[in-house]
């Protein structure tokens, strides 16, 4: 038992570490509190993920570095040790074992030993129970993890650490890929975890959680601290501007190029349950906004919108001509475009090249008379967009994996605009995009809708529609429930009515 | 020197590059070991024997490139070759005129491709794996096959049959002119056609293509399709080298081709490799068991060299990424 509360769970000082030539951290301190929800922000290859794997013993920071956990000075940590003191890591991917049941799962560190030995399940369940009460949630626990959505699989790899009674629990990214509702059962748990005195580091792009959850926040730049910051006071704009040392410009300017020819008109469109009677126009030059709770029916709109799947009732046209799309084939052919939410196992085909991922639209555009496929008209192609886009890269035969997330982001647009669309649909374009990078993307799309294409610009994060849209819709339950104007009203507004 | 080294090796590939150096150490060193090596008696022999697992590998590479394997290719080119030989028997055997073979050539390609549409449309519609589709289809063909033969050899044809197999146009023997052909078309196909280029794409990611509008179906089906005709014409090389079809014939070499693609460079698990370095795979494979084979080894043994020798590719190839990703984080 504890006698006296430390002051701090954690406390790190005067960290630095090297990769070769490259310095990665530069004497970074980092402290936490006993039940502190706390934030660690940063972009991509700011050190956030070195600092976690020196915290949990992966890497060995170079000399001079200071490292107490629970008040004891620590000489040297070990992936064993911090576990032991209580110090617990959720990786992104959550590294569960998908078909184990959840009670395995969650009791799989005390099933661990040097040798080996018979183990009943059955023994661990009524701790395994104990602790999902704790956490107000119920679980089926002969359930196989891969039959569970995304967010119960978090619940779990939270248990398991909490089984080996974690002080401290890390989350990588926890909510990239769950659901709005998701989200919040999730900040209800952490709360309760914090509550019972667990703190919790959040390591997240999403700025308005962040800002939401936790009550002090961390900004690391490029391996060094820019400081600590309580949260109360402090804008999703201002924390933007700390981490990339951009200043950043959120304002809403009226769109003067907006023609009145329609490009799309959708008449009373329902997909059985997902969603129902839903109409919306979108005239050339105008960028229009759809959000709302996750499971609102977004996503399956625009599946129907791209001829993946065939609605059950009611009319899409398309330059006023009615379209019948039997696959994304004929609406590419028609002039639709899809950026998919989920760039990597859908949007890009990331072990393949930037110019094969950009080619792979439009093969029909690069073929020589004899039906080939010319490597001369592919290369000036793919070149031509690169430098469209400013897309920062090596060679163009390099993966498309080796890019970051902007840099990828702009590989689908380049694949996208080189189909010459009318109509582009854009579903989540800046999940996994670096803060200072989205600016980017938004100004690209910005000048497409200037040169006359429709957008549809699908996305969770309401600052995100509000700021780069001409009017918002806002779909809940299957149904497009009203019509926001962010040149009339505020942001502020539009949250209220989309968290209503 | 360095500079030649560097220029060849970049413009033909590093992988291709390696598998060439080998080949050349490989004919050095069996040259000086016996004089019967650099002979054009053993260097056409060579290439009588290269062919039909040469074409059969080929049946391979564009399924395991699209993610799949045809485990079926054997027994379709014995299908094939059965096709082709009852024909032959139906218009009079060792009589059948040229005419009849056309025929038959014909009948045996379309067996092979009906063989290669139905894996590939199962494998297109029904999403089953293709180790499942064509190891049932490998199955169906060897019970069908045996069925028909009743389990035995079919032989009695026209000579000129056997020409195909045995004779030779400018000293270069027929059924190696048939492989360059077939080589030369299949890495142009994989190349620089839009069917090659979604083979790659589907291989290394199915849903995103379909997502980028690449017509996923009709690739994977004619991936089979193509197999399967390649398969057909292995099986009429088969009939015209041995001048008999039987069931089963050339079991062995099944395994051998998809071990000839791995060392080939074709990534086992799709998306990535090229035809040129599996013809390179295939020669070394060549040149090793007849090389073994003059310096008097057992058969049996040169077949535990190529295992052998393909256990030490892999573990040369891990160490060579070892060392390439160690140089590249010291710089």
């Amino acid at each position: 038992m504890m006698t006296t509360d430390p002051e701090w769970v954690l406390s790190l000082e005067n960290v630095s570490k090297n990769f070769g030539g490259v310095k990665a951290l530069t004497g970074v301190s980092f402290r936490v509190k006993p039940g502190e929800v706390h934030c660690l922000a940063g972009e991509n290859g700011c050190g956030k993920s070195t600092l976690i794997k020196i915290i949990t013993g992966v890497y060995t920071p170079s000399p001079g570095a200071k490292l107490n956990i629970l008040g004891k000075e620590i000489e040297h940590i070990t992936p064993a040790l911090a576990r032991e003191m209580g110090i617990s890591v959720i990786w992104q991917d959550l590294a569960l074992f998908p078909h184990m049941s959840v009670a395995e799962n969650i009791s799989f560190d005390e099933v661990l030993g040097f040798w080996p030995r018979l183990v009943r399940t059955e023994s661990f369940k009524p701790k395994v129970e104990a602790i999902l009460k704790r956490l107000n949630v119920e679980m089926d626990l002969d359930e196989p993890i891969k039959n569970l959505p995304i967010a119960q699989r978090q619940i779990v790899a939270i248990a398991r650490a909490l089984m080996g009674n974690a002080k401290l629990i890390f989350m990588d990214e926890p909510t990239s890929s769950l659901t709005q509702s998701e989200t919040s059962m999730l900040m209800r748990i952490v709360q309760k975890l914090s509550e019972d005195g667990v703190a919790v580091v959040f390591v997240s792009h999403r700025l308005a959680e962040v800002l939401a959850i936790s009550s002090q926040v961390t900004v690391l730049r490029d391996g060094h601290l820019v400081g600590v910051f309580p949260t109360e006071g402090m804008t999703q704009t201002k924390l933007a501007e700390l981490m990339t040392n951009l200043t950043l410009i959120n304002e809403v300017t009226a769109n003067p190029g907006i023609d009145t020819e329609s490009i799309l008109e959708i008449e009373n469109l329902s997909h059985k349950n997902e969603f129902q009677n839903v109409s919306l126009h979108i005239k050339k030059g105008e960028i229009v906004g759809l959000t709302g709770l996750i499971g609102a029916g977004r996503t399956e709109l625009a599946h129907v919108l791209i001829g993946m799947t065939k609605p059950t009732s009611g009319t899409i046209r398309l330059g006023g001509k009615e379209a019948n799309f039997n696959s994304i084939r004929d609406a590419i052919l028609e002039g639709i475009a899809y950026v998919s939410e989920d760039r990597l196992s859908l949007g890009l085909i990331q072990p393949q090249s930037i110019a094969d991922n950009i080619a792979t639209t439009v093969l029909n555009r690069i073929l020589t008379f004899m039906g080939f496929v010319s490597a001369k008209k592919k290369e000036s192609m793919v070149n031509h967009w690169i430098k469209e886009l400013a897309i920062r890269i090596g060679e163009s035969s390099d993966a498309v994996s080796t890019l970051s997330g902007g840099n990828q982001q702009r590989v689908v647009l380049a694949k996208w605009l080189a189909t010459e669309p009318r109509l582009m649909i854009l579903d989540n374009p800046t999940v996994g995009v670096d803060v200072g990078a989205r600016a980017g993307i938004f100004r690209i799309v910005k000048s497409l809708a200037e040169q006359g294409m429709g957008i549809l610009l699908i996305s969770d994060e309401v600052h995100e529609v509000h700021f780069n849209s001409d009017r918002v819709l806002v779909m809940t339950n299957g149904e497009i429930k009203l019509e926001h104007n962010p040149l009339e009203h505020s942001v502020e507004q539009l949250e209220g009515i989309v968290y209503a | 020197m360095r500079q030649l080294v560097q220029h060849i090796s970049d413009h033909i590939g590093k992988e291709t590059f390696a598998l060439i150096c080998f080949l050349t150490f490989l004919f050095v060193t069996f040259s000086s070991l016996t004089p019967r090596f650099l002979t054009v008696a053993n260097l056409s022999s060579m290439a009588f024997q290269l062919p039909v697992l040469g074409i059969l590998t080929l049946a391979m590479v564009a399924p395991i490139l699209s993610g799949g394997l045809n485990l079926a290719i054997i027994f379709t080119a014995n299908l094939s070759g059965l096709t082709l030989a009852w024909t032959l028997l139906q218009a009079g055997g060792p009589d059948a005129g040229i005419v009849a073979f056309i025929i038959g050539v014909a009948a045996a390609l379309a067996v092979g491709a009906a063989a290669g549409l139905v894996m590939g449309l199962a494998v297109a519609y029904t999403g089953a794996h293709p180790i499942l589709v064509s190891l049932a289809m490998m199955i169906f063909l060897r019970g069908l096959g045996e069925f028909l033969t009743r389990g035995g050899d079919i032989s009695g044809f026209p000579e000129f049959v056997g020409t195909i197999g045995h004779g030779s146009l400018f000293l270069i023997p027929i059924p190696m002119i048939i492989f360059t052909l077939v080589a030369l078309a299949w890495h142009v196909m994989l190349v620089s056609t839009k069917h090659g280029f979604s083979v790659y794409m589907i291989g290394s990611n199915l849903n995103a293509s379909e997502y980028s509008g690449i017509p996923t179906k009709k690739t994977l089906t004619l991936i089979y399709t193509f197999s399967g005709v390649l398969c057909g014409i292995a099986g009429i090389l088969m009939v015209s080298r041995f001048n008999s079809v039987r069931v089963g014939h050339g079991e062995a070499l099944l395994l051998v081709t998809v071990l000839a693609c791995f060392l080939g460079g074709i990534d086992p698990f799709g998306g990535f490799g090229k035809v040129m370095p599996v013809v390179i795979a295939l020669i070394i494979l060549q040149v090793l068991s007849s090389g073994l084979n003059l310096l008097g080894a057992n058969q049996h043994l040169s077949t535990a060299v190529w295992g052998l020798f393909l256990i030490l590719v892999m573990v040369i190839r891990h160490v060579v990424n070892q060392l390439r990703n160690y140089l590249a984080r010291r710089e």
